[in-house]
């Protein structure tokens, strides 16, 4: 009846055909290759540095940049000025393309991705061909294209284009109004800062007030009345003076101008990332259930309102992770900037390691930067993603 | 449970070691990219011991010399001390000349989009001064001025290519400074031009002094001293300016050339070979009178490998000792055969000059025959007869007023 039960074998197994031997043993040989090529690595870098006598320290961040640079989102003087804070401003400059080049890329994917499942005919193909185009082109052909075919055949500085408003487009960036601080500036802005507790409170209290009119819109209310609070106390305390472009010597001066070089990487990013982003919100789309969108428009609601109540809000789920990868991609590929002599992170770190020779340091402060930026990007859109996914209960 | 502990431990103790081995096991001179294994090896032979003087006594050729200097370790009786007698004629062959002779051609960095200095031609070759400062180096090392890998680098990778090893000499009009020599690691060799910098302006603009460009817009390369320059220069003068700097020539010229930027700087030489060759209309442009710095354009080799810069700074100084002494392609052989005993010296008909170096006796000979004097190779990269025009200026021996001086070659 019973089986006989199996004898132990006379002989135990040798190691080297044990099973869960070699499973470890294979990990061990696996971690010491990976760590001898490591300790590599790590030789060659120290040797070498020794060779070239150079010590490793990052004392020379304190010494004074003496390179100028064409775009400074904050003061800076070459002269007296460290290279740290040249590095520093090429970080402001980075994130001044990574921050407007990441929304406008999302608009623009977003429309190009819903126009892609467009009923019309033409808004369908047009948009089909745009992403079919500018996803499989390399982005540094697209860049050299938007700077030395785009922006630079614009028209020279003293033949601009005038446009309403003293706008001014020529091949030297677009010259728009803008306006100079007087000393009232910083009334001024803390007291719209003190405006928008009060619309901000405004919109609490219209929630009670049982008019359709005003608790279906008291998001606009409250921004309506924080505008005319902070218009109101512009007009009593003439916080800046506008200041209008004009061509006087070799450039505009006055008002601000967009240089050439930052709408030709921020365009090349835009239209890039964008068509990346369309296709992700055409495939969030069409993963949505037909039987759903069939019965929310079986409910009455228009194309629209399906689109923003019920499309979009389950799209998003399907939509956030690979957004976040083209988020990234879009903060990496920034780096193409020096192509075209916009003077981010990256080209700013080239001038200084080709005059100060400390290569190795530069080069681990840019890595070091770009991960920051990139984590920071990915810790950002995992929090959205934990908004948004579904809910398991 | 306890199967696992013991594993972690082991897998740790293993990852130490494992890191300590590949610590200590590295290459010593050189990166992987710059010589291959088998050389690296041998240069870390722990007891690099003297060969005898014998062993490399009467090199003819340059393989064979290689073969006894390789051999020599194995050779070598005593395998006492480390230095060769100071007796001893021949040198020994080691580091990056060793590597070079070994590798049977010259990797040479060069810039490749500069007209008059180095620009690839139709035929497939590099012409201009710094193309031909290649060859003279190979004329010394082969006797063959095809020998030559020309390696294009811009000015922001061209230090990495030589601190890497990637190529064993920049030619490539690069301005003699001490943060280089010094905190960048390079050897600078005897300077090929001695130019300084300028800006090129439309004519149309009218400005005669620095002070009509106040608020103009200014093209430059990156990671060249005349960034640096540029600012300086300006800032002492208090005029406002824009820098705009691109990473390559071809981009700045097309912006200059759209009128992107009002004015670009560089070294006088490189505008006027960028005009003649980048720009739509070269003679709507204009050169400006004044004079930014001091831009002494030498070739440079990696620092701390006396050996190797000596043979190039000795190939270079022979092209303005033999302008200096009257001695062309045309008449070089005749000079050998016929010349004084200094000139019989120079050209290695007598002596041991080339031999010290550890090259070939007749290398000077060589350098003159395969590629010519200073004079000449200036003639014909960027002389009168040229479409550059540039003028010889400091270029000239000290005879003639200028600044080459080469040092006694005896």
């Amino acid at each position: 009846m019973t089986s006989p039960v199996p004898t132990a074998p006379s002989h135990t197994i040798p190691f080297y055909r044990d099973v869960r031997v070699l499973r470890i043993l294979a990990q061990i040989v696996f971690v010491a290759l990976v760590l001898l090529f490591l300790g590599y690595l790590f030789n060659n870098m120290t040797r070498g540095l020794a060779r070239l006598s150079g010590s490793f320290s990052f004392g020379f961040l304190d010494n004074a940049a003496s390179f100028a640079l064409s775009e400074t989102p904050i003061p800076y003087d070459p002269a007296t000025d460290s290279y740290w804070i040249a590095f520093m401003i090429g970080v402001l400059n980075t994130l001044r393309v990574i921050i407007v080049g990441i929304v406008l890329a999302t608009l623009l994917g977003l429309v190009a991705g819903i126009a892609q499942l467009s009923s019309n005919w033409l808004v369908r193909k047009i948009t089909q061909g745009y992403v079919e185009i500018f996803r499989n082109t390399p982005l540094l052909i697209q860049l050299f294209v938007w700077y030395f075919i785009g922006v630079l055949s614009l028209p020279r500085v003293r033949d601009s284009v005038e446009l309403p408003g003293s706008i001014y487009l020529s091949n030297r960036g677009l010259a728009l109004p803008w306006f100079t601080p007087n000393e009232t500036f910083a009334l001024w802005f803390g007291l719209a800062l003190v405006w928008i507790a009060v619309a901000v409170g405004a919109y609490w209290l219209l929630r009670r007030v049982k008019i359709p009119l005003v608790y279906e819109w008291r998001g606009g209310w409250a921004l309506l009345i924080w505008l005319a609070l902070a218009l109101v106390s512009a007009v009593a305390l003439n916080p800046f003076t506008p200041s209008l472009p004009a061509v006087r010597g070799f450039n505009f001066q006055g008002g601000t101008t967009l240089s050439p070089e930052y709408a030709a990487l921020l365009l090349g990013l835009v239209f890039y990332t964008g068509a990346f982003i369309a296709d992700i919100v055409r495939a969030g789309i069409q993963a949505v259930p037909r039987g759903i969108i069939e019965a929310s428009r079986a409910l009455g609601l228009t194309y629209v309102q399906a689109l923003r109540l019920i499309v979009i809000p389950l799209a998003l789920r399907v939509i956030i992770p690979p957004l976040t990868n083209q988020y990234l991609n879009l903060a990496k590929n920034s780096s193409l900037a020096i192509a075209v002599g916009y003077a981010d992170l990256f080209y700013v770190s080239n001038t200084i390691f080709n005059q100060t020779g400390q290569t190795l340091q530069v080069i681990l402060m840019v890595m070091g930067a770009y991960l920051i930026i990139s984590l920071a990007l990915a810790t950002l859109m995992n929090a959205v993603n934990a908004r948004f996914k579904l809910v398991e209960r | 449970m306890k199967r696992d502990s013991r594993g972690i431990i082991l897998l740790a103790v293993v990852a130490v070691v494992a890191f300590a081995i590949g610590a200590c096991a590295g290459p010593i001179t050189t990166v992987p990219t710059a010589a291959q294994p088998t050389q690296a090896q041998a240069t870390s032979v722990p007891q690099p011991t003297a060969p005898p003087p014998t062993a490399v006594a009467q090199p003819t050729a340059a393989p064979t010399q290689v073969a006894q200097a390789t051999a020599a370790p194995t050779q070598a009786p005593s395998g006492g001390p480390t230095n060769p007698p100071p007796t001893s004629a021949a040198a020994e062959i080691k580091g990056r000349l060793k590597t070079v002779l070994d590798r049977g051609k010259l990797i040479c960095g060069v810039n490749g989009q500069l007209a008059g200095f180095s620009v690839l031609e139709a035929d497939g070759n590099y012409s201009g001064i710094d193309a031909e400062f290649c060859r003279v180096v190979a004329a010394a090392l082969f006797n063959d001025v095809s020998k030559i890998e020309y390696r294009p680098l811009t000015t922001q990778n061209r230090f990495a290519a030589l601190q890497s090893g990637e190529v064993d000499v920049l030619m490539r009009n690069t301005t003699f400074t001490l943060n280089r020599d010094t905190a960048v690691g390079l050897e600078f060799l005897p300077t090929t031009f001695f130019d300084g910098g300028g800006i090129l302006v439309e004519k149309s603009l009218n400005a005669a002094k620095l002070e009509d460009l106040a608020g103009a817009t200014i093209c430059v390369l990156s990671g060249t001293t005349n960034e640096q320059v540029l600012t300086d220069t300006f800032n002492a003068l208090k005029i406002q300016f824009t820098p705009l700097t691109f990473p390559e020539a071809n981009a700045l010229y097309k912006a200059l050339d759209e009128g992107r930027c009002d004015a670009a700087t560089s070294d006088k030489s490189q505008l006027a070979g960028q005009r003649a060759s980048l720009l739509s209309k070269p003679d709507d442009w204009a050169i400006m009178d004044a004079t930014l710095s001091k831009e002494p354009l030498a070739p440079a080799v990696l620092q701390n490998d006396a050996q190797w810069a000596d043979v190039v700074r000795w190939a270079i100084y022979a092209t303005w000792y033999a302008e200096e002494l009257g001695i062309n392609q045309a008449n070089v052989d005749d000079k050998l055969a016929n010349g004084d005993t200094n000139t019989k010296r120079f050209l290695g008909g007598t002596g041991s000059l080339g031999k010290d170096m550890g090259l070939s006796p007749d290398a000077f000979y060589r350098v003159i025959k395969l590629v010519g004097n200073y004079g000449e190779i200036f003639e014909k990269t960027l002389g009168p007869n040229t479409k550059f025009k540039v003028p010889r200026g400091l270029n000239t021996p000290y005879t003639e007023g200028g600044l080459q001086y080469s040092p006694p070659f005896r």
